[in-house]
């Protein structure tokens, strides 16, 4: 613990709500110099709100932020970082084709009186600033051919030299392999000891209690814990993060769930020793008719390349796949589809036409099976209305743009493509991300309905929630490796994020 | 909504007239300046509001309208093919290459019999259309780059096939087709209206015709549904290009000659014709019906312009403008649309 001074930042009752829904609820924070602060709490919980009403995202709310006491409101981004605060957020947003030298001074680079780029100069003092951290790399090398996680550093360094006294990092280590993070918590401390306040939003409880002095727990919009680091544990951290006993959520997942007996079921797909670049290593799993596999990890774990692979979208660098016991190698989607795999990925916009009918959505995956020549459109609306009704999609208007539907029933129309003739291996990402509580039972409803006709399905999510609610074997994927398995044994939504 | 509904399940919006015109607006404003363009030219002169002249803009645009029909497809699909033109001036010097000519003629050519002529030329600009598919699906080169190389590429087999000459005669049933006519109605201007026609029902009715709009719509959401995106956007870069090379043999004949550099203003007339007609650069929206308009637009501009009487110089310039003003009204019109749709 830094010794105690007045907080450099400090924020006093801040609410903020979105369309009637509030975000944060009377939330205090104090941010001291010197001072690395971990932020912990589920997706949705208000993390990253209250960091963008900090950085100058966000600029309606209600509540006192002061800054060295004296009270500011920011009218943008700009603003907050005049005021010394820098947000590096967790996808990268440096430029790979430029050298390491004009990344670090992107936007103010050294010019002469003409106004021409001192190329020399900007090179020397890079190379001089990224030594101060340990980063020894050639100034005018390209930014790009540099490992993932040194970029990483070289875009914090970038901020940091911008002036920064404030420092949010958003899920830093989460594309980090264990040296580059040691080397990121390295380059943290030193930043403490020359007096920078950092707060470090991470998923890693683990690397939360390592580098930083002080955790803050959120739980649906509220602050609900602030303890020292080095007074706290992991399972402590979890408890306060979902709360147990606490308020009466839809359910509380906190409570062992029994998993079923493993499936003895013909095996759909095989894959074995998968692996992509440094998104994914030995990955090999199966997936059984009539069963449920559930997939959790944290964001950015190789979930999403995971899905990709399996559809055909991406191509693995090794390993094999195989479906109903023959290999396969996806030369496109189509093959996937041909093969009888799905993918529902999560993004609707990646996924449907929102300025064609509805009909015309449903009806796009299986175009072949009803016409081989001429469209039939009678057909096609038959088919789109029995999945209209099926799915009960609201408005069940076949002829409507699918653009004017809510999120939850373009969900469910995302699904019904794959319906009329169901596939052997149903992929789906995220399938309930942002639905509202009907919608989400609706959901979960049909995906036990296939279960039940015996497609094999996988489900990846990085919500606790929804593996729970939906699989009957469940694997842990960690930084692109399967780390656990969960079969036939109690499990529970403090278990699951234990294991990640 | 009950009563509506049966409204909304034919695929119109029962929210009255205004929204649904406003909702068509990128169709009816490009048919808005035909009718102000018609309007203008037949007030300013007597001689263009006439049968005779009809059929003579019939005739200006048939070249441009078979080669922008399968520019449609490809504009459609989100891309671009720039080798239009070439590909229509090679295919034509092919055919007569392929066809023996007088003695005058200069030209070391190879005469083969008027079918396998026709068939080697369509060969040609299919094979030339295959290197942009190939270009542009498998090795990834964007559409804009690799036809901008290709136009390069057909210019040169132009060039070396004619070498400087001009050839004549090619197969009598090109000549028919491109310069003959039947019940007084040039055959040329059926050959145009039949490949729009073609077109439109393979747009329309056709399982290939719907991928090539959701392709364009969403090229992502295509690959998510599992089409063969890469297969769709092949099959556009052919088509375009044989469409370019029967453009290019009946062009050869109804101009009654093959040369070098003879179908240049092709490119950015038939570009033109899809665009001004409606038609969206960034893909899945209009079609052949958009691109009838925009030929007439196109026709009934140029055409007109030759009646009033202005200096031919500045004619360049007003043609210019005037189409940078159907481009903005369908800008426009296209907001109108999507507030529509709000």
């Amino acid at each position: 613990m830094p010794e105690v001074r007045s907080p450099i930042l400090e924020l006093q009752g801040i609410t903020k709500s979105f369309g009637g829904v509030e975000a944060l609820r009377g939330v205090d924070f104090a941010l001291h110099p010197g001072e690395i602060h971990g932020l912990v709490g589920e997706n949705g919980a208000g993390k990253s709100t209250l960091m963008k009403i900090i950085a100058g995202v966000h600029t309606e709310f209600s509540g006192r932020f002061l800054i060295n006491g004296a009270e500011r409101h920011f009218r943008s981004a700009r603003d907050a970082h005049a005021a010394g605060i820098a947000m590096v957020h967790q996808e990268l947003s440096v430029a790979p084709d430029l050298t390491v030298a004009e990344n670090v001074f992107l936007g103010n680079q050294p010019t002469n009186a003409l106004g021409l780029v001192q190329w020399r100069r900007m090179a020397r003092e890079a190379g001089e600033q990224l030594a101060r951290f340990g980063i020894d790399v050639d100034p005018m090398s390209r930014l790009g051919d540099l490992p993932i996680g040194l970029q990483q550093l070289i875009e914090i360094a970038r901020v940091l030299f911008s002036g920064a006294r404030m420092v949010i990092l958003d899920e830093p280590t989460s594309a980090l392999s264990p040296p580059e993070v040691e080397r990121l918590f390295a380059t943290l401390r030193r930043l403490r000891e020359e007096g920078t306040s950092i707060v470090f939003i991470s998923h890693f409880i683990e690397d939360i209690l390592r580098v930083s002095d002080t955790v803050t727990v959120f739980r649906n919009g509220r602050k609900v814990a602030e303890t020292a680091s080095a007074a706290t544990s992991k399972g402590a951290l979890i408890e306060a993060m979902i709360g147990r006993g606490g308020e009466a959520l839809e359910h509380s997942y906190t409570d062992d769930l029994m998993l079923p007996q493993p499936s003895d079921s013909s095996v759909v797909l095989k894959v074995d020793q998968l692996s992509l670049a440094r998104s994914l290593k030995d990955i090999s799993f199966e997936a059984r008719a009539g069963e449920v596999l559930g997939i959790y990890g944290f964001m950015g774990c190789g979930q999403q390349e995971l899905s990709r692979i399996l559809f055909g979208k991406l191509k693995p660098d090794g390993g094999t796949l195989a479906v109903d016991g023959s290999l396969k190698t996806f030369a496109s989607t189509a093959a996937a589809r041909r093969a009888g795999v799905a993918l529902v990925p999560e993004s609707r916009r990646d996924m449907l036409f929102h300025k064609e009918p509805v009909y015309k959505n449903i009806s796009i995956s299986i175009l072949d099976r009803i016409s081989s020549l001429l469209l039939k459109p009678a057909q096609e609306r038959d088919i789109a209305q029995r999945q209209v009704e099926q799915l009960q999609i609201r408005p069940p208007v076949v002829g409507l743009d699918l653009g004017m539907l809510s999120g939850g029933n373009q969900q469910k129309v995302a699904l019904a493509k794959w319906l009329t003739y169901p596939p052997k291996l149903l992929v789906l990402c995220e399938p309930t991300r942002g639905m509202d509580v009907g919608a989400k039972n609706d959901v979960i409803n049909i995906v036990r309905d296939l279960r039940a006709k015996g497609l094999a399905i996988i489900v990846l999510s990085t919500e606790p929630e929804t593996v729970l609610s939906l699989a009957d074997r469940i694997l842990v994927l960690k930084r692109g490796a399967l780390v656990r398995e969960f079969k036939n044994e109690p499990v529970s939504k403090d278990r699951l994020l234990e294991a990640a | 909504m009950a009563s509506s509904e049966t409204a909304l399940a034919t695929g119109q919006r029962a929210r009255g007239l205004a929204p649904f015109l406003r909702s068509q607006m990128r169709n009816i404003a490009p048919f808005l300046t035909l009718i102000f363009l018609s309007g203008f030219f037949a007030f300013a002169s007597p001689s263009f509001a006439t049968l005779d002249n009809l059929g003579n803009i019939l005739t200006q645009v048939s070249v441009t309208g078979i080669i922008a029909v399968g520019l449609t497809f490809v504009i459609l699909c989100a891309e671009i093919d720039l080798s239009i033109a070439s590909i229509a001036n090679v295919t034509g010097i092919a055919v007569a290459y392929f066809t023996l000519q007088e003695s005058y003629v200069n030209i070391a050519n190879i005469p083969l019999p008027g079918a396998v002529a026709i068939i080697l030329s369509i060969l040609l600009c299919a094979l030339l259309g295959l290197v942009n598919a190939l270009g542009l699906t498998v090795i990834g080169i964007p559409s804009f780059i690799m036809t901008l190389a290709m136009m390069q590429i057909a210019a040169g087999i132009s060039a070396l096939l004619v070498r400087g000459q001009i050839a004549y005669k090619v197969p009598s049933l090109i000549t028919t087709l491109g310069s003959g006519s039947i019940g007084g109605i040039p055959w040329l201007v059926i050959i145009a209206a039949l490949m729009l026609l073609g077109g439109h029902l393979v747009l329309t009715y056709t399982r290939f015709g719907r991928y090539v709009y959701m392709v364009g719509g969403n090229r992502e959401a295509a690959e998510y549904s599992g089409l063969n995106v890469k297969l769709i956007l092949g099959a556009v870069m052919v088509i375009s290009a044989v469409c370019s090379g029967i453009g290019g043999m009946l062009g050869v004949a109804h101009f009654g000659s093959a040369q070098q550099n003879e179908f240049d203003t092709y490119l950015l007339d038939s570009i033109a014709a899809v665009v001004v007609g409606g038609t969206s650069l960034f893909g899945g929206r209009g079609g052949i019906g958009n691109t009838i308009v925009g030929l007439f637009v196109l026709g009934v501009l140029n055409n007109g312009l030759d009646h009033v009487n202005i200096d031919s110089f500045l004619k360049i310039l007003i043609r210019g403008l005037i189409l940078l003003a159907a481009l903005v009204i369908n800008v426009y019109a296209q907001r109108l649309r999507e507030k529509a749709a709000d």
